[in-house]
């Protein structure tokens, strides 16, 4: 298990390519070889959701993947997402709505919304708190979380639906 | 739109206000800095073998092999860490009788809890520390394990520990006269048994220590995820006699503390030994397991309690016994007894009767040390008397609001004084009462539960009053012997380009110190808020103080940078005043601008006030002080505590074929004083209402006969998730603290404080119909079924 083998990815847009234990889990690869501290370790089997990162584009438990399983794949972290602007509203609605305490548990809260923003349209807050099972929280009691989640949903959906409408009924001041 | 402008409406008016946390940004960018994320050069890192026995002696320790493994720099033992580390007792002076084994990092010769850590090994990295761990060869001989509470206490028990001579740690008793006698004559007498698990904070961010011993300096740098770094300067000096100025403790982002994370841990005192021995960083990070074995554990308290009322149900006497398991030893430096005497002091605290006896036994066992968490003491206080009052209620056919209503301490009564001789300076008991009444719909509660009834649904609804403490004196702690400030500290200054710092020594774990302490400043000041910037944390640069602990951020930390900002302010003025050549009473300070008191007309902005100071001072009249940077230490005087109040209402709905409970809704009514920042304040007690709720429902340490914890992990320890939480209503009363000027109180225990005893209120009115009753928690599944006769 300490024999090291190679491993090439693709993180935050960038390829890596390194030598790894085949023990080592992905989170610890981003946080220990990469210096991405973003993702953190809260349980390392899968109950606290803490490491989600996306792994192609899906949420998954860092730490219940080997960085060796990563090979070939395009894994995203929290400061990847905040980077090219893919979670700049989530952000400011968890900021506004004060949805983090520690902050220890937002990384991984993010991967979750992201996901579930992603299906589109406005999940109800039963589906909001459902789809966060994954996730605990030991400071902020999720209420202001699912507040902040719904609120970007709904922000997102009506930005699509006045996009999707014909120009001609476009209000005076929506037009270009 | 025609509202009449509030003083909310004033530039830069913050006090009061829903702004957002500064450093929310950061945390949400993946920018958070924890201990766990620094790396320094050279680090070295460091895992424990622990004991899998809950009481052995050692006979012997093999540490060759390990040695001899790839990456391992040094492996110590109880031994090495004596030589350089003195020993430590958690018992304070005014808990008369009171006794506990002395403690070491690591045990010479005996464990006394399965998990306790045994031998250190530091690598170049984890894995390799833990790979030589499982090498370190320890025999061990079992003992006969202590456990259970009463055998524990029986005559001619085993000791917990060999180091003292019965497993009663401190015995007390609270008798304020004639109980019996008031009882013998009672109209009602009801009385209950309310048993309460273990559990533990479960911070998200496990502990995590990195200590850096420069040898050439003699000088220990410690990045710790503390609540307390000054506690922990304070006893990491003296305990290895490093010099105080250079001992410096920076407690960077924390990850939820709660509590949990102001005690002395074996492995933190170790991991400071591992460096001063080895001279590079060394760092410890716990894992899950290590986590659930080792925190501190809360709660474990069985209470038998009795209530006497007359006749039309006016409550007349309490009679009580707490017995609490607290562990093979008690924690230090604030020790395992404070949350059993607060039990027994809050018991009854809202409600007006005179005769009141309690009684509190705190016992030692074969389980990690149970200490201070979030309300410390105040679930058990309130369950327990929130119990009785609803027993008592039914008993003399009284509606629980009504019976409430009787019994408070009325709102025109203060000050006043409870029968266990708290005194309080003004809580707000009944106009919370009505509030969290109305705010319920509770009228249409019931009528809800009784058609549910006849479905076959089985919805409860509890109230539960409380009383909290907050903002402790040196009366707390101080006065047992223990170096821990009830002051704090602030610094403010103004830079030359007119913009502020504030060092404070209240410390951050996402309660929002920071933005509300930038708040409080930045009113003061008449700056914008983005001007301000808050340093916390850091021994170095901080003033010294308490910290963050029952909940004195911002009515003692706050009031502290109030004071500071406003003498400081004071000087900016003068200085004004001298350039200006008018008086300094005439003028004020907004939005960045001196101007004229009378009118408002800017005369300079702060800015040039301070490049004059720092740059021109040739140009100001001989002799004027310019003073751009104000020290201010504030300690609490008048009340020994600022005890807050409120109310909590819950709603559940009990399944009676699986014993599953949902919470529908829960309704929280609380008086902090002075608001600050409304939304951090809802969001603490939100969150501790989470907590509460975990504890009733949830969370429990469950140990097997030999001393074992069964259910260490985050699969098997049920925390409260996002879908089996309710929405949190949350209404405020403001009664502020006259005993500062700012008049805040705290807020963050508050919501655990009662959310337990409103739960097990509506969990017992829900299956009241059945005669069934449950005097557990958590109230799991199983619990409730064999309270409904099912299992
Ligand atoms: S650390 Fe991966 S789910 Fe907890
Ligand atoms: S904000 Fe602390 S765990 Fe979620």
């Amino acid at each position: 298990m300490t024999a090291k083998v190679s491993v090439t990815l693709t993180v935050n847009g960038e390829t890596h390519q390194g030598a790894v234990e085949p023990r080592l889990s992905l989170v610890d690869f981003l946080r220990q070889d990469l210096e991405l501290t973003g993702s953190h370790i809260g349980c390392e089997m899968g109950a606290c959701g803490a490491c989600l990162v996306l792994v192609d584009d899906r949420p998954v438990h860092a730490c219940l993947m080997f960085a060796v399983q990563a090979e070939g794949s395009t894994v995203e972290t929290v400061e990847g997402l905040t980077e090219r602007g893919a979670l700049a509203d989530l952000q400011a609605a968890f900021r506004d709505r004060n949805a983090l305490q520690c902050g220890f548990c937002t990384p991984g809260m993010l991967a979750s919304a992201y996901a579930i923003l992603a299906r589109g349209g406005v999940p109800s807050r039963d589906q909001i708190r459902d789809a966060l099972s994954g996730n605990y929280c030991r400071c902020t009691g999720y209420e202001a979380i699912v507040d902040a989640i719904e609120a970007t949903a709904r922000t997102r959906a009506a930005a699509h639906a006045q996009a999707l409408r014909p120009q001609a009924r476009l209000p005076d001041e929506a037009r270009p | 739109m025609n509202a009449p402008l509030s003083r909310l409406d004033r530039p830069n008016s913050y006090i009061g206000r829903a702004v957002t946390r500064p450093n929310a940004m950061r945390l949400l960018s993946g920018r958070g800095r924890f201990v766990s994320d620094l790396v320094l050069p050279r680090m070295l890192h460091a895992a424990f073998v622990r004991s899998p026995y809950a009481h052995a002696r050692i006979t012997g320790i093999d540490t060759a092999e390990a040695a001899a493994m790839p990456g391992v720099r040094l492996i110590a033992t109880g031994a090495d860490l004596a030589k350089i580390c003195t020993p430590w007792t958690g018992t304070l002076d005014h808990f008369k009788g009171m006794k506990s084994s002395p403690q070491l990092p690591l045990p010479l010769d005996e464990v006394v809890w399965a998990g306790q850590a045994v031998v250190a090994v530091v690598a170049d990295t984890r894995a390799a520390a833990e790979d030589a761990a499982e090498a370190v060869l320890i025999d061990f001989e079992e003992l006969a394990v202590v456990g259970d509470i009463d055998a524990a206490r029986a005559e001619g028990a085993e000791r917990a520990s060999g180091s003292i001579d019965d497993n009663i740690c401190f015995k007390t008793l609270i008798d304020a006269g004639a109980v019996d006698e008031v009882f013998a004559g009672a109209a009602h007498v009801v009385e209950t048994e309310l048993r309460f698990g273990r559990h533990t904070a479960v911070t998200l961010e496990p502990r995590s220590i990195l200590a850096d011993y420069d040898p050439s300096e003699r000088q220990l740098t410690v990045h710790h995820a503390t609540q307390t770094p000054y506690q922990f300067q304070d006893l990491y000096s003296r305990h290895f006699g490093l010099a105080e100025a250079r001992v410096r403790v920076i407690a960077p982002d924390i990850g939820g503390s709660f509590g949990m994370k102001l005690h002395v841990y074996h492995e933190d005192m170790a991991v400071v030994g591992l460096s001063i021995l080895i001279g590079r960083p060394v760092r410890y990070v716990a894992d899950r397991i290590e986590a659930f074995v080792s925190d501190i554990h809360a709660r474990d308290h069985r209470v038998r309690a009795r209530l006497a009322t007359d006749a039309e149900g006016t409550i007349l006497a309490m009679d009580v016994d707490d017995v609490t398991g607290v562990g093979a030893f008690s924690t230090y430096p604030r020790t395992s007894v404070v949350e059993g005497n607060q039990v027994i002091r809050l018991i009854g605290a809202p409600y007006r009767f005179a005769n009141y006896r309690a009684g509190l036994s705190v016992v030692f066992q074969n389980k990690v040390q149970t200490s201070q968490y979030r309300a410390v003491g105040h679930p058990i206080a309130c369950a327990v008397t929130e119990r009785l009052v609803d027993l008592a209620a039914a008993e003399a056919g009284l509606d629980p609001f009504a019976f409430r209503a009787k019994n408070l301490i009325s709102d025109d009564a203060y000050p006043a004084t409870s029968a266990t001789g708290y005194r309080f300076e003004k809580l707000s008991h009944e106009v919370c009462l009505a509030r969290l009444k109305a705010m319920m719909d509770y009228d249409g509660l019931r009528l809800d539960q009784a058609e549910a009834r006849t479905r076959g649904v089985h919805r409860g609804i509890g109230i539960a009053t409380f009383v909290e403490i907050t903002n402790p004196s040196p009366a707390f702690y101080g006065i047992g012997g223990a170096h821990i400030s009830a002051q704090d500290g602030a610094v403010v200054k103004i830079t030359p380009s007119g913009e502020v710092q504030c060092l404070v020594s209240v410390t951050e774990q996402g309660q929002g110190t920071e933005t509300i302490i930038g708040q409080i400043v930045a009113e003061k000041l008449g700056v914008d808020r983005d001007r301000v910037k808050v340093i916390t944390g850091d021994t170095d640069i901080t003033p010294h103080g308490g910290a963050t602990w029952a909940c004195r951020g911002a009515g003692i930390g706050g009031e502290t940078a109030f004071q500071a900002a406003k003498a400081l302010k004071r000087n900016v003025l003068g200085i004004a005043a001298a350039i200006l050549q008018a008086r300094a009473d005439d003028l004020d300070l907004i939005d960045g601008q001196v101007v004229e008191q009378a009118g408002g007309a800017p005369r300079m902005s702060l800015a040039e006030v301070a490049r004059i100071a720092y740059f021109r001072s040739d140009i100001l009249p001989p002799g004027t002080q310019a003073q751009l940077t104000v020290a201010h230490h504030f300690a609490p005087e008048g009340y020994p505590f600022a005890f807050t109040n409120g109310i909590q209402g819950c709603h559940v709905e009990v399944d009676v074929e699986t014993g599953f409970v949902k919470v529908l809704k829960h309704w929280v009514v609380e008086d902090c004083g002075t608001i600050i920042n409304p939304m951090l304040v809802d969001e603490q007690v939100r969150g501790g209402v989470v907590q509460g709720l975990g504890a009733a429902l949830f969370e429990e340490c469950l140990y097997d006969d030999n001393g074992q914890l069964t259910n260490g992990s985050l699969a098997d320890y049920l925390v409260p998730m996002a879908c089996e939480m309710p929405d949190i209503v949350i209404g405020h009363v403001e009664t502020p603290t006259k005993d500062t000027e700012l008049g805040a109180k705290g807020c963050g225990e508050a919501g655990t404080a009662a959310a337990s005893a409103a739960a097990l209120n509506a969990v017992n009115d829900a299956i009241a119909p059945f005669e069934a009753a449950i005097g557990r928690i958590p109230m799991t599944p199983h619990r409730i079924l064999r309270a409904l006769g099912r299992v």
